[in-house]
């Protein structure tokens, strides 16, 4: 009996895999989409907004693209690249997708860079981890979203020359997302003339700043929050819990006060300004239409995730259009992609030669309107690459943005 | 009877063998994983089973294993035949130093200190940036070629894994079934009478869990070959949890038992997650259920279901 | 709180319930709501407790029973439940943190001399010292306490001198889950209730009880404190070693007393 059992399992396992519906190469009408992203565990809030942006963005066209069916199958990683790389194989051989949007964290789209590599599938990645477009860029990838330090960058400019900073903490959660945020924005802020003179890195999961908030500077201008999640809200409620609301003023990266987080935040995050590549408060035609019917659908605004879906569909209905519906041709189908030149809901979208957007990116600022809170566009940035405005080649020949550099050279103890 | 049981084993493993033939991609990968699964549930199960030294951080020893090939082989430019066996010995090594520190409690205080040093190996894999790349793990690693053999094909890693599986199998049988073997389970059952007889009992359980995380290594290499990836994340309390709900499920104290148990696990957390959403919740009510109405796992308690049905008693 | 809910569970019980940290995190959830709803915090907070200590009192009823002697399972039993639990939770309520409101009076600091202190955390510091003598009582100084000590000591000698076993073993479930409840309606305002709450705070309750030795409260009530302080100190001077430090004192002291510092060798 247990041998038996050992024997049932495979020849059901082989039964299973001989009954199911296995498309043929040639099966060149429906569009594979698969979907991989997080619904289970702390980053699955992300996660489902990005399963919620897509399917409205196909279920807006009837599941059609260019005149061809699409098929959506989503995949669910639990935020575990181990998990991811199961899915990616269970996507790609169990439901032979033909493109790939997701994965959402960094080192899930590092868990299966060489599997998509190997397997050339179309892949538009919504991770942020930098190297990803530069020093290993994968030539299967596009990325519509962007670098973790492409908007912090803009934003170090931002204090430089218009908020006139001079001096300013950091503090990032310690993840590479956080180190590469953060070290881009030092290294602007520097070379515009400011200081950056404290740098902290909590722990992704800390439930109390305390420790942290107690070791904070009070001599700064401003301080920049490079935390993704939820982090940023729980951040600063217990900023002002400390009594430091007024002795210098919060500056945001691009997820820090995302707007699902927003939507459970109360006056106390009024007036922070923060920078991201979208806001549901863009008015171009595109979002006009998106944001409220999201908003209508699922009772909060799109943020950062649910808009990185729904770009990503854009750029590939515009890619399979390209290609004229033949989308079986993996190569003409990754070459489109590259050549995007659209309109999206974030504003025109292009892509560099390595696959990352080069796009529009917006100071935002906390206000109430209509009785919520939401990111009012204060500056747009046109046209931002992930290189700022650095000659690209020197800057792959720089090492990549990590805590320890570029190096903090003005930290006062 | 057991040289029928024996057959119908040799039978099944035949069968399995075959799977590449008859099997798409996705199932020979799944049965990849679920054989590194059943390795590393059965090295846990000498500890948990065998010894009644309940764990919760034997998934060090597959992170350590995994870390410590992939950093050879990228820093180090060593080949596979060498990293591999270092991998082993140096995880051995220090599952030794591990052994001793936790085995100055038994029972909760063991668990705990346990967790404790995993949990330490698993801060350490995020912070040590310099060695580990923190939480963008390590990547672009490569399967060896024993012999020439590419092990980038699935079906290949598969005969290989299913090979190494059947070793380490045979090796842990070998223990268990031998007076060694019979002197584990007495410390497990009694370990003051065994002490009254003169045994050693603290190294009878040292030399236990040291063989633990050896088996435990092995795991992991094949891991990181299956993978070509490793993060720290593969070394969270969650996985040594999952570890031991596959070798109590299954049936700790048998050969077997974590088995069934690796597989089941495997299988709900693969493919089941396909079709239902809420498959950790499954995950937690199947172990439930096992817990409560098969409380000596499947196998034990289908085992005495057999042998009640042949007239003997279980 | 949380980690003296687990104290008395295990040195009465000898369970180890690792559904205690979901049981935390049902309770942040449970007040997250009800605040969220309108229910001043307060109440919030009770009906948090009690509904937790409910909660409790059905496990221990209906799950841990049946496997009473079975160490291993039970085990089992409560890693299984917290898998269930913490799915539920993401179910109901979705992947998001519910922020929980620190009541209007308690959001301005308070200053003494030139520092600000954060008001809601002195008022949880307050009750957590109020619930600590409570308990001291309670354990100290009524019959039932009495039993409880008693069974802590020797159970199957306070079975024979007539302690109702059964009923003593889920009240003081009750009483655990009660007081993990109460500790995550507190830490709602502090932490929100969020998913992977319950396994942030698990390992803490863990680490406390060990240290503090099993069997003894002081132990406990003391052992909190210098972890809380160590993890304090520690995360802001080296956060890179952040976990080794939370449980770098347990490990040493469990290394050459391995009953914890108050504990008695377990017979």
């Amino acid at each position: 009996m247990t041998t038996r059992r050992n024997f049932i399992q495979t020849t059901a396992a082989a039964g299973a895999a001989m009954a199911f519906p296995q498309a043929n190469a040639a099966d060149d009408d429906v569009l594979r989409l698969g979907l991989l992203t997080v619904k289970t565990g702390p980053l699955a809030s992300g996660g489902i907004d990005m399963e919620r942006a897509l399917t409205m963005y196909l279920s807006e066209r009837n599941n059609m693209m260019a005149g061809k069916k699409v098929q959506l199958f989503v995949a669910d990683t639990g935020g575990v690249p181990a998990t991811a790389k199961s899915k990616i194989q269970e996507l790609y051989e169990l439901n032979k997708i033909h493109v790939l949007t997701g994965p959402l964290a960094a080192f899930e789209a590092l868990a299966i860079d060489d599997y998509i590599k190997a397997n050339k599938i179309p892949t538009l990645s919504v991770a942020a981890a930098e190297d990803m477009t530069q020093r290993k860029a994968n030539p299967w990838f596009v990325r519509a979203t962007s670098s973790s330090a492409q908007s912090a960058h803009v934003m170090a400019d931002h204090c430089i020359k218009n908020l006139k900073f001079k001096r300013m903490a950091m503090i990032a959660d310690d993840i590479a997302y956080g180190h590469e945020m953060n070290a881009g924005f030092q290294r602007v802020f520097e070379e515009g003339g400011g200081k950056i003179v404290q740098k902290i890195f909590s722990p992704l999961t800390t439930p109390d700043y305390g420790s942290f908030l107690a070791q904070l500077k009070t001599n700064v201008d401003g301080i920049f929050l490079g935390f993704a999640g939820s982090n940023g809200f729980r951040f600063v409620r217990q900023f002002n819990e400390y009594g430091l609301k007024n002795k210098m003023a919060l500056i945001g990266g691009m997820t820090a006060l995302d707007e699902s987080v927003l939507r459970n935040m109360g006056d106390e995050a009024l007036g922070i300004q923060t920078v991201c590549w979208y806001s549901a408060e863009l008015k171009n035609p595109i979002n006009a239409k998106f944001a409220p019917a999201f908003r209508k659908a699922f009772s909060y605004d799109p943020g950062y995730y649910a808009a990185g879906s729904y770009v990503n569909g854009s750029v590939l209905e515009a890619a399979v259009e390209a290609v004229k519906g033949k989308f079986t041709d993996r190569v003409a189908l990754m070459a489109a992609l590259r050549k995007t030149n659209i309109q999206t809901a974030r504003g025109p979208l292009s892509f560099d030669s390595l696959g990352n957007v080069v796009g529009d990116v917006y100071i935002r600022e906390v206000e109430r309107k209509d009785g919520r809170l939401v990111n009012s566009i204060v500056r747009t940035y046109p046209n931002i690459s992930q290189f700022w405005t650095y000659d690209q080649k020197q800057f792959l020949a720089n090492p990549v943005y990590s805590r320890d550099w570029p190096p903090a050279k003005n930290l006062e103890s | 009877m057991k040289n029928w049981r024996q057959l119908l084993i040799l039978c099944a493993v035949f069968v399995l063998a075959l799977l590449p033939l008859y099997g798409d991609e996705y199932f020979v990968n799944l049965a990849s994983q679920a054989l590194i699964a059943v390795i590393f549930a059965s090295s846990l199960n000498l500890l948990v089973g065998y010894a009644g030294l309940t764990s919760l951080g034997h998934a060090c020893f597959l992170g350590l294993a995994a870390y410590l090939s992939a950093w050879m082989g990228i820093n180090l430019g060593l080949e596979h035949a060498v990293t591999a066996p270092a991998a082993l010995l140096l995880t051995t090594l220090i599952g030794m130093v591990f052994g001793w520190i936790a085995l100055r409690a038994t029972g909760l205080g063991f668990l705990m200190l346990t967790l404790a040093l995993s949990q330490i190996v698993w801060g350490l894999a995020y912070r040590w940036v310099a060695v580990t790349n923190g939480d963008n793990g390590l990547s672009g690693l490569t399967r060896p070629s024993p012999f020439g053999i590419d092990l980038e094909v699935s079906s290949h890693f598969f005969w290989f894994t299913l090979l190494i599986t059947l070793v380490c199998l045979g090796l842990i049988r070998q223990i268990v079934q031998s007076a060694f073997g019979a002197s584990i389970k007495g410390t497990r059952d009694q370990p003051r009478r065994m002490t009254a007889l003169g045994y050693n009992v603290w190294a009878i359980r040292w030399f236990t869990y040291v063989a633990a995380s050896f088996f435990g290594a092995v795991a992991g290499l094949l891991y990181v070959y299956f993978h070509k990836f490793i993060h720290p994340s593969v070394m969270a309390i969650t996985m040594s949890a999952e570890s031991l709900l596959c070798v109590i499920a299954g049936g700790s104290g048998t050969l077997l038992g974590p088995v069934f148990g690796a597989i089941l696990v495997v299988i709900l957390k693969n493919y089941a997650s396909a079709y239902i959403e809420r498959w950790n919740m499954l995950l937690g009510f199947v172990f439930l259920f096992i817990v409560i109405f098969l409380p000596k796992g499947i196998v034990s308690s289908n085992l005495n279901f057999l042998k009640s049905k042949a007239g003997k008693k279980p | 709180m949380l980690s003296s809910g687990f104290a008395l569970i295990f040195g009465l019980m000898r369970i180890a319930n690792l559904t205690h940290g979901a049981l935390f995190m049902i309770g942040a959830y449970i007040t997250a709501v009800l605040v969220r709803n309108g229910t001043s915090l307060f109440f919030a907070d009770i009906a948090a407790m009690l509904s937790i200590a409910v909660l409790g009192g059905l496990i221990e009823r209906f799950i841990l029973r049946r496997l009473s002697g079975n160490s291993q399972g039970q085990v089992l039993a409560t890693l299984g439940l917290s898998f269930i639990a913490a799915d539920f939770c993401l179910m109901a309520w979705g992947g998001d943190p519910i922020p929980v409101s620190t009541p209007v009076m308690f959001q301005t600091p308070i200053h003494l001399l030139d520092l600000s202190f954060p008001t809601y955390r002195l008022v949880v510091l307050t009750i957590a010292v109020i619930i600590a003598t409570l308990l001291y009582l309670l354990i100290e100084r009524t019959k039932i306490g009495a039993m409880i000590r008693a069974g802590v000591d020797d159970m199957n000698m306070a079975r024979a001198v007539g302690i109702p076993a059964s009923f003593l073993f889920t009240t003081v479930f009750c009483l655990g889950a009660g007081l993990a409840g109460l500790g995550g309606a507190l830490g709602g305002p502090i932490f929100n209730a969020y998913p992977g709450l319950d396994a942030d705070m698990l390992p803490l309750a863990l680490i406390v009880v060990i240290l503090g030795g099993v069997g003894s409260l002081f132990g406990t009530f003391v052992a909190s404190f210098i972890v809380g302080f160590i993890y304090t100190f520690g995360i802001a001077l080296v956060p890179d070693l952040a976990y080794v430090i939370l449980f770098l004192p347990m490990v040493i002291v469990i290394a050459f007393k391995p009953q914890g510092l108050f504990g008695r060798v377990i017979t």
